[in-house]
């Protein structure tokens, strides 16, 4: 008998349910979204990122928004992720700025020794402050992991309420993406007496630019 | 309002409170109660069935049910002793069980003193007085097996002459436990001092609470820290003028 | 007769520094949890609360079906399940796979389940180099400890004690700033990510309708555990299903704040097999392993099988008033706090230190707390008459159990009972209040160990029954 069998046989038997055996419909998931303007959206995201130590910017153009990127990227060098958007806007051509890698090993070492990383991001959940970013061709993983900087510009209607509604409207993130992650705030640790040390693993310094 | 009411003293107060029960007596008479006394009454059978001994329970919960059997009102000076005649009873016995019938049947008759007061008898001035700066510990069996928090407080904020302070850990255990203050005395002691930080944090020099049994812990790792506290059960409070 | 356990309590409540850093820990995570849960800002706290026990009862009692599709759902996205009985058989899965792929090198993000298995022992053993990164969990496997705590690992150690290891494993000398520590470590890990064959994760969920596992954590080392190396493990409790993605906007919610006050924790991973597709990066292979080790067993208790729905979150450990005394390594396994006292006994016999169960006041602090409403103080009862049922059997214990038996039939003859109490109370000096000492004779077991901490009431000058007696009702 292989170890699948065994378990799945000590299930059945220590739970009384026959092979096969339907369960009963659970319960219906718990998703409340609330109304919220878009204003208050853009407002609570900020606020919330800033709680958490992050850098913001209400961008009232994409003008000011790589305006802005490139303040911070002057006389460093950074990494931009391959979605579209930031290429629309022109973040990819600031000077110091790399983009547009196809190749792993290309990218990991761009990643890696970039001071700064930029993406953009699927979602942004007010409530918590949280960046929603689905790996993708456009969005790799490590531009916004390595770099100890991690800048997302996030156009203003992808604000969503909170988790409620990004579940909502992917009730199945698995059939789109083979990662999503959600950030929340720069890295950070407490393991050494609870002092809090931001930018242990990922990025400890964390930018997020709403465009109008 | 019932007339009649039945008490549990439980046996620690029997013992080693009595005046913690004759206030509850005195308190419930104030109110026009009168006042029955079941004499077979020993023991709830908690420190058997916290210590694992579940045939051992059921004997004295057997017992306890049939003495008290007729009760209309059941009162307790003891959340600890209410919760395992009134939430554990029923668990001990099978559901087919007439023993388990009773103890369903006793269930809803069965009343912390405190709780009794503010939602049986509906009161909450008791017309006592007592000078004095006081601080509230919340049982935890009361608290979270009885939700019992506000009835006490409100009770003792009528009280005049009484300052009430709410200190910082009052919902924290004292550390008693029954058997865990004497399997695990260092553990048990220790939890009893950080409460006793958290009383003298307050400047109280009564602390309160509806279980004898905390009281015990509190007064005797205070006594044994030689500090100017005093524990008095609420019914002592409340009878007080 | 004092047990390990004993000892190991002794040991923690001797040491003031320790005991004052456990103190302070959990006072911090126990403070920050009652911000984040306050109805002001989560009037829904319970509301999902009770959504969270209903959709974990449902999934453990169905959870044959939601393993299967679990299973579905992970090949169909393209990554493999394998099935493990025994820590033995984990190890085994990774070693094929380490073999088979030239691997040298694992990463491991933080995880309760391989920590319960010793993975990173089984694997050192055959010649692999195995390397925690989550900061706490790395510095204790340079210590060779085991977790002080669910969430927070090195809560009982200091700068100094890191500055003392870093020095002895590192060669860095002398550093005792916090923030400099961090980043040693973060620039020896980056090195690792970096060059890592294999990287391996715990799972906080399992999500059968997506085939995909979820990772919560706030340091980014799982994220680059599943993201920089070409091969993606996960090893995961058969207990850690949910149905739905969905379900994770109610556990999510839960999950940080209850730990450690956090809305969401910073990174919340979402991973559902290998990169997709024209992705540049990700790992290639996806894996989850699906452990058992004593889990089935614990589904057999209807009862008790609730103790499965732990979302691991130490919420029970840092209200516990025990645990905030005898901390974390005074527990027999790696799991402490109420969770460890009421998972260790089912999962290794009541037998295996019978003293367990019984180590907790039953204040019920922890299940005010528990996120998923898991009935802890109503299973260490169980667990007591457990004990007791098993040392009958085998014929242990029997002068306390004489004891109980004499009390019970003390206690059910009321005639009796007066005059045992009557006798009892003669005994000890009465009315004198709370007394310092007892005469020798009387100063053995239960009241030499009251007496240890706290002075101990003499029996009052009259009992209630007499005093009754005398007001003449
Ligand atoms: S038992 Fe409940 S409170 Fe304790 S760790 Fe598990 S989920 Fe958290």
């Amino acid at each position: 008998m292989t170890a699948r069998e065994a378990i799945l046989r000590d299930v059945r038997r220590n739970l009384g349910r026959a092979e096969g055996a339907t369960p009963p419909p659970p319960p219906e998931p718990r998703i409340r979204i609330p109304e919220v303007s878009r204003e208050d959206r853009i407002a609570r995201m900020l606020e919330r990122v800033s709680a958490l130590a992050g850098k913001t910017l209400h961008a009232r153009s994409a003008g000011d928004a790589v305006e802005y990127v490139a303040a911070r990227t002057a006389g460093q060098t950074a990494v931009a992720s391959n979605a579209p958007f930031l290429r629309q806007i022109g973040v990819t051509e600031l000077p110091g700025v790399q983009s547009g890698f196809t190749d792993e090993r290309n990218l990991r070492e761009a990643c890696a020794s970039a001071e700064i990383g930029i993406t953009s991001a699927d979602y942004a959940l007010a409530d918590t402050g949280t960046l929603v970013m689905m790996a993708s061709p456009a969005e790799a993983r490590l531009v916004s992991l390595l770099p100890p900087v991690h800048m997302a510009i996030v156009p203003a209607e992808r604000i969503l309420t909170g988790l409620d509604e990004l579940f909502s409207l992917h009730p199945l993130p698995a059939s789109e993406t083979s990662s999503m992650v959600l950030i929340t705030g720069p890295s950070r640790t407490a393991d050494i007496e609870q002092i809090l040390v931001r930018g242990v693993h990922g990025p400890g310094e964390i930018h997020v630019v709403v465009v109008d | 309002m019932p007339q009649r009411v039945s008490i549990f003293v439980t046996c620690i107060v029997d013992q080693l409170f009595p005046n913690a029960g004759m206030a509850m007596a005195t308190v419930l008479e104030r109110l026009g109660f009168s006042i029955d006394f079941p004499e077979a009454q020993t023991c709830c059978g908690q420190p058997a069935f916290n210590s694992g001994y579940r045939d051992e329970a059921r004997t004295v919960a057997s017992h306890t049910l049939k003495v008290l059997e007729g009760a209309d009102y059941v009162v307790v000076p003891s959340g600890s002793c209410t919760s395992m005649m009134s939430h554990h009873y029923e668990e001990l016995f099978a559901p087919g069980d007439a023993r388990h019938h009773a103890a369903e049947r006793l269930s809803p008759k069965i009343y912390e003193f405190s709780r009794f007061l503010t939602e049986v008898a509906q009161v909450e001035d008791v017309g006592a007085r007592l000078e004095t700066v006081a601080t509230y510990h919340d049982s935890c069996h009361a608290l979270r097996e009885l939700k019992i928090k506000e009835a006490p407080r409100r009770l003792l904020a009528n009280v005049k002459g009484l300052d009430l302070r709410e200190m910082d850990a009052a919902e924290e255990c004292c550390g008693f436990g029954g058997t865990f203050s004497v399997k695990f005395p260092g553990v048990s002691g220790g939890m009893a001092r950080t409460k006793i930080d958290s009383i003298l944090r307050t400047g109280a020099s009564t602390v309160i609470s509806i279980d004898s049994s905390c009281l015990m812990q509190l007064q005797g790792a205070i006594s044994r820290a030689g500090l100017p506290i005093r524990t008095m059960h609420l019914a002592e409070v409340l009878a007080s003028r | 007769m004092s047990t390990t356990f004993d000892r190991k309590i002794d040991a923690t409540l001797s040491d003031p520094r320790l005991q004052n850093a456990i103190y302070k820990a959990t006072g911090r995570l126990m403070s920050h949890r009652k911000i984040a849960v306050d109805s002001d800002v989560l009037p829904e706290f319970e509301e999902l609360r009770t959504q969270a026990n209903a959709v974990k009862r449902h999934t453990i009692e169905n959870l044959d079906w939601y393993l299967e599709q679990f299973e579905r759902n992970v090949l169909a996205h393209g990554g493999h399940v394998h099935w493990a009985r025994t820590g033995t058989d984990v190890a085994d899965v990774i070693l094929g796979l380490a073999k088979s792929r030239n691997a040298s090198l694992i990463v491991k993000s933080k995880s309760m389940t391989t920590e319960e298995i010793d993975l990173n022992e089984r694997l050192e053993h055959h010649g692999l180099e195995s390397v925690e990164t989550d900061l706490g969990e790395y510095i204790i496997q340079l210590k060779h400890e085991r977790p002080y705590h669910i969430v927070a690992p090195a809560l009982h150690l200091t700068r100094y004690d890191v500055a003392n290891v870093f020095e002895k494993k590192l060669g860095v000398e002398n550093e005792t700033e916090i923030e400099n520590q961090t980043m040693i470590a973060r620039r020896v890990l980056r090195d690792k990510f970096l060059r890592a064959d294999i990287g391996i994760s715990g799972a906080n969920f399992l999500i059968a309708d997506s085939g995909a596992v979820a990772l919560v954590e706030n340091e980014g080392n799982a994220r680059l555990t599943t993201s920089a190396p070409k091969v993606h493990i996960a090893v995961a409790g058969i207990e850690k299903l949910i149905p739905r993605a969905q379900d994770l906007a109610t556990f999510l919610k839960l999950l940080g704040r209850s730990g450690t006050g956090q809305p969401l924790t910073v990174y919340t991973s979402f991973l559902s097999g290998p990169r997709r597709e024209d992705e540049v990066d990700g790992p290639e292979e996806f894996h989850v392993i699906l452990l058992d080790s004593g889990r089935t067993k614990l589904l057999a208790d209807p009862d008790k099988r609730q103790s499965l729905y732990c979302i691991r979150c130490g919420a029970c450990l840092n209200h516990c008033p025990v645990y905030r005394k005898i901390g974390g390594h005074s527990f027999p396994w790696v799991y402490s706090g109420p969770i460890g006292a009421i998972i260790t006994p089912q999962f290794h016999g009541v037998e295996s230190e019978p003293g367990l169960p019984f180590a907790s006041s039953l204040c019920g602090a922890c299940a005010e707390v528990c996120p998923v409403k898991i009935d802890i103080p109503k299973i260490l009862l169980e667990l007591r008459a457990d004990v007791k049922a098993s040392e009958k059997r085998h014929a242990v214990n029997e002068a306390e159990r004489a004891v109980f038996r004499t009390f019970a039939y003390v206690a059910s003859r009321p005639k009796l009972w007066q005059r045992a109490t009557k006798l009892a109370a003669r005994l000890g000096p009465r009315g004198q209040g709370y007394l310092k000492k007892v005469p020798g004779f009387m100063n053995v077991g239960p009241v030499r160990a009251w007496l240890s901490q706290r002075d101990l009431p003499a029996p009052a000058e009259k009992s209630f029954r007499e005093m009754w007696k005398e007001r003449g009702r």
